[in-house]
């Protein structure tokens, strides 16, 4: 088991229901694409906020990276949408 | 790190002029500086205010990371970057981008380059408050922001 802690923001936050979690992720997930896959299994809300996969950001210890990046010894992965600012 | 930039994301307003003043205080090598300002603006009468959200400590290292890449690519001698977030009303500032170098043009493709990977690179998400009191959605990231950012690379 590899436990990670995970944040969402915007309406990534708002489908899933909650801005913070940590899980105990399965053997088989090792990259960010892996875990949208897996966090997809966990329920209709996860189902929901994760859809379009494609669309999703990821960021690994507050930087940007691809789907393809490993998570291995990841401290916090963050998943959102397309940012809007400035 | 570049003792040069400076980077805040705050919930309180801030002042163009007290940042072009500190920016500049006490030095006569800087021949231009360039400011962008960024407000909430409403178009049609429709909206009460924006709901800006952040990632915290994210939002402040990106924004660093994008003004030490144009104070290098550009030779900036500085700039400074300030976010807002939380709730923020038509005709309100929302992001402040000021650069200094020794020549203009320096300066203006600058504060374009960190607008421009700002935009699309900087964790904040807008959600629309209505004047009508329904709720709100999130604003849609824009093709033509991405566009923008990626003239940068050709």
């Amino acid at each position: 088991m590899n436990t990670v802690n995970l944040v969402y923001f915007s309406w990534v936050r708002e489908r899933i229901g909650k801005g913070e979690e940590t899980l105990d992720l399965p053997a088989g997930v090792v990259t960010v694409g892996d875990l949208l896959a897996h966090l997809k299994t966990l329920g209709a809300e996860y189902e929901s906020a994760l859809e379009h996969q494609n669309v999703i950001r990821a960021a690994i210890n507050q930087e940007h990276v691809d789907h393809g990046e490993p998570i291995a010894g990841a401290r916090e992965i963050a998943l959102f949408p397309p940012m809007t600012g400035g | 790190m570049d003792a040069s930039v400076r980077v805040r994301v705050q919930r309180d307003d801030f002042h163009l002029a007290a940042e072009v003043a500190a920016l500049t205080r006490g030095r006569a090598d800087i021949g231009a500086v360039v400011t962008f300002l960024g407000l909430c603006r409403d178009e049609a009468g429709s909206l009460n205010a924006l709901e800006l959200e952040h990632y915290p400590g994210m939002a402040e290292a990106e924004i660093g990371r994008i003004c030490h890449e144009a104070v290098q690519r550009f030779r900036l001698q500085a700039a400074t970057a300030i976010h807002r977030y939380g709730r923020i009303e038509p005709g309100e500032n929302i992001v402040l981008v000021v650069t200094a170098s020794p020549h203009r043009q320096a300066a203006f493709d600058g504060a374009n380059f960190i607008m421009d990977f700002l935009k699309t690179s900087a964790p904040f998400w807008k959600k629309e408050h209505r004047a009508d009191g329904s709720a709100g959605e999130w604003v849609s990231a824009k093709d033509a922001d991405d566009a923008a950012r990626d003239r940068w690379s050709r």
